[in-house]
C-alpha cells in the first residue's frame, strides 16, 4: 500500500439528523488514507449518500439538519466557519450517480469549475481537458467534438465525462456516489479500470454499485447499516472473512 | 347507456365547453379585424390626430404605448427577477417570506384602477413627478410585478435540482450557480412571463388615467418627465368623451391596440416554443 496509512480524511463521531427528525448518521468514525480506494457499501438508505455530501458540505443544502462530531481533511475541519466552501469543493470532487452534463459543449462541462474557480488562460485551460479525457478513458472518443452538446454522448460516455470534469479541476479526492448505476457492463469496465489508474494520483471514495463491484476496486471497505458504522476493514478481510453477522448476511446476499 | 356511449358523451360535452371558451374570443377579434381594417392604413398609423381628433391618424398614441411599455419593463424587469430569485433560491420559510408572498398575491388581486389611484398619489403627487410618462411607467410596473415574480419564480424553482448540485460541487459559488446555470435554464419561462405583463400593462387604461395620459397631444413627448397619448386611454376618450366620433377611427384604434397586445402575446409563446426546443435535458 502507497502512503502507508497517511490520514487524507478523519471523520470523527460524526451524526446527522434531517430536518424531519431522520437520524440518517449516527456516530460514524473512521479514516480515509492517502491513495487508496475507499468502499462504502451498504443497503439502501444506510446513510451513504449523507456521508458522502458531508464531505464536501454539499449537505449545506439540507435546510434544518443537525450535525454533530467533525470531519477533518487534510488535518483541517470542513465545518469550520473560516472554510471556504467552493475551495473546499474543488479539492474534494464529487461525481453523481446519475450522469449529469451541465447544459453545453464538452468543452464548457469540462471547464466550467475552473473557469468559476477564475481559471482564464486557453493554455491551462485546453492542457486540463486533454489529461482529465485521457485520465477518464474517454479523450479517443471525444477528442474531435469538444464542441459538441454533452448530451449527445451515450449514457457511459456521459458519466465518464462528468468523472473527467471533477478530474479537470485537480482535487486531491475524488468522491464517487454509485458512478456506475445507468451503466453498461462494458462502460462499468472502463471506469473501474479508470479508477485503478487514479488512485497512484489522488484518494478515491466510492459508494459501489454492487457487492460486486465492491470486492473487484476496494483498496478497504467500510459497511452500513440504517445509519450506524457495522464494520471497517481491509478488502481481502471485510469481503472474504467479515466479523460481524450482519455484514456477513449482506456480503452474502441474505438482504439488502 | 353503455361505458363507449358514456365515454363519446363525456368527449362531446367537453368539446363543446372547450368551443364555447374559444367562440367569445373568435368573435371579438373578428368582429374588431371586419370594424376596423378599413380604417387602417399607413396615413392612420403614422400621422397624428386632426380636427379634433375626427380626422388623421393616431401615431402619437401608438407610441405613446410603445414608450410606457418600454417604461414598464425598465421599472418592472429588474425589481420582479430580483425578487423571483430571492424567493425561488435563497428565502427560507420565514415569517417575513410568508408576508412577501400573501403581498404578491394580494397585489395581484387589486383592481387596476386603484393601482391608478395610487400612482397618482405616490409618484404624481408625492413624488411630485408630474402626469408624466415615468410616473405611467412606474403605477404600470407595480401592477405587472406579481405575474412576472410568480412567472419568474415558477421558471427558476422548475430547474431541475441535480444542475444546481453539479454546480455547486464543481467549486461554484450559489450566485455563480444562480447566473450560469438556473437563469440562462429560467429564461424562456421569466421571458414568457414579462411579455405576457408588459401585453397587459399595454392594453390598461385605468392605472394611466391620472399618471400619464394626455387627453389631446398631437406631438411626440420631448422627455420621460412629460405627458403622452396612449392607445387605451385614446380609445376611451375618443369612445365615451368626444360627441360624433366617427366610428371607423374607433374601430381602427381598437384594431391597432388588439394588435399590438396579441402580437406581444404570440411573440412570448414563439420565444418560449423555441428555447424549449433548444433545450437538451
Amino acid at each position: 500500500m502507497p502512503n502507508s496509512h497517511q490520514v487524507k480524511i478523519a471523520i470523527q463521531d460524526v451524526s446527522f439528523t434531517y430536518s424531519d427528525g431522520t437520524e440518517a448518521l449516527r456516530n460514524i468514525s473512521f479514516d480515509v488514507y492517502t491513495n487508496e480506494i475507499f468502499v462504502l457499501f451498504g443497503p439502501s438508505r444506510s446513510g451513504k449518500s449523507t456521508l458522502l455530501k458531508l464531505l464536501n458540505r454539499l449537505s449545506d443544502l439540507s435546510e434544518g439538519a443537525t450535525i454533530r462530531g467533525g470531519i477533518l481533511f487534510n488535518g483541517q475541519d470542513v465545518f469550520d466557519h473560516r472554510v471556504n466552501v467552493a475551495t473546499l469543493r474543488r479539492q474534494i470532487s464529487m461525481v453523481f450517480a446519475i450522469p449529469t452534463p451541465l447544459p453545453g459543449s464538452i468543452r464548457d462541462n469540462l471547464t466550467y469549475g475552473l473557469r468559476m474557480g477564475g481559471i482564464r488562460s486557453i493554455d491551462v485551460l485546453n492542457e486540463r481537458i486533454e489529461r482529465s479525457l485521457k485520465q477518464a478513458a474517454l479523450w479517443d472518443e471525444v477528442k474531435d467534438r469538444l464542441d459538441k452538446s454533452a448530451f449527445a454522448l451515450s449514457g457511459g460516455q456521459q458519466q465518464r465525462l462528468c468523472l473527467a470534469r471533477s478530474l479537470a479541476m485537480e482535487p486531491d479526492v475524488i468522491v464517487l456516489d454509485n458512478p456506475t448505476s445507468g451503466l453498461d457492463p462494458l462502460s462499468t469496465e472502463t471506469v473501474e479500470e479508470s479508477l485503478q489508474e487514479l488512485k497512484q494520483r489522488y484518494t478515491i471514495i466510492i459508494v459501489p454499485h454492487s457487492v460486486q463491484q465492491a470486492t473487484r476496486i476496494a483498496d478497504r471497505a467500510a459497511f452500513l447499516l440504517d445509519g450506524d458504522l457495522i464494520e471497517i476493514g481491509q478488502a481481502t478481510d471485510i469481503f472474504v472473512a467479515p466479523q460481524d453477522k450482519r455484514t456477513e448476511d449482506y456480503i452474502t446476499g441474505r438482504f439488502g | 347507456m353503455t361505458r363507449q356511449q358514456a365515454h363519446q358523451l363525456a368527449v362531446g360535452l367537453i368539446s363543446a365547453v372547450a368551443a364555447l371558451v374559444v367562440i367569445p374570443i373568435v368573435l371579438v377579434i373578428l368582429f374588431i379585424i371586419v370594424r376596423g381594417i378599413g380604417t387602417l392604413d399607413w396615413e392612420f398609423i403614422t400621422t397624428v390626430p386632426r380636427s379634433g381628433m375626427k380626422e388623421g391618424g393616431i401615431m402619437p398614441a401608438i407610441l405613446g404605448t410603445v414608450i410606457l411599455t418600454f417604461g414598464t419593463a425598465i421599472a418592472c424587469i429588474p425589481l420582479a427577477i430580483g425578487a423571483a430569485i430571492y424567493l425561488a433560491e435563497y428565502a427560507r420559510d420565514t415569517r417575513l417570506t410568508r408576508w412577501v408572498r400573501l403581498a404578491i398575491v394580494n397585489l395581484a388581486g387589486i383592481p387596476s384602477i386603484v393601482y391608478g389611484l395610487f400612482g397618482l398619489g405616490a409618484f404624481v403627487l408625492f413624488l411630485n413627478l408630474g402626469t408624466s410618462i415615468i410616473a405611467g411607467s412606474l403605477t404600470l410596473g407595480i401592477m405587472t410585478l406579481p405575474v412576472v415574480i410568480s412567472t419568474a419564480e415558477e421558471a427558476i424553482l422548475a430547474v431541475p435540482q441535480r444542475f444546481r448540485m453539479v454546480s455547486l460541487s464543481l467549486g461554484a459559488t450559489r450566485w455563480q450557480t444562480i447566473r450560469s446555470q438556473v437563469l440562462p435554464q429560467a429564461m424562456p419561462g421569466i421571458i414568457t412571463g414579462v411579455i405576457l405583463g408588459l401585453s397587459r400593462a399595454a392594453g390598461e387604461t385605468a392605472p394611466i388615467l391620472f399618471t400619464v395620459s394626455a387627453f389631446y397631444l398631437p406631438r411626440l413627448p420631448h422627455s420621460i418627465f412629460d405627458q403622452t397619448m396612449a392607445l387605451p386611454y385614446h380609445l376611451y376618450v375618443i369612445s365615451t368623451q368626444v360627441p360624433d366620433m366617427p366610428l371607423s377611427i374607433q374601430y381602427g384604434t381598437a384594431l391597432v391596440l388588439m394588435l399590438i397586445v396579441l402580437s406581444l402575446t404570440l411573440i412570448a409563446s414563439i420565444v418560449r416554443t423555441k428555447m424549449r426546443r433548444r433545450r437538451e435535458w
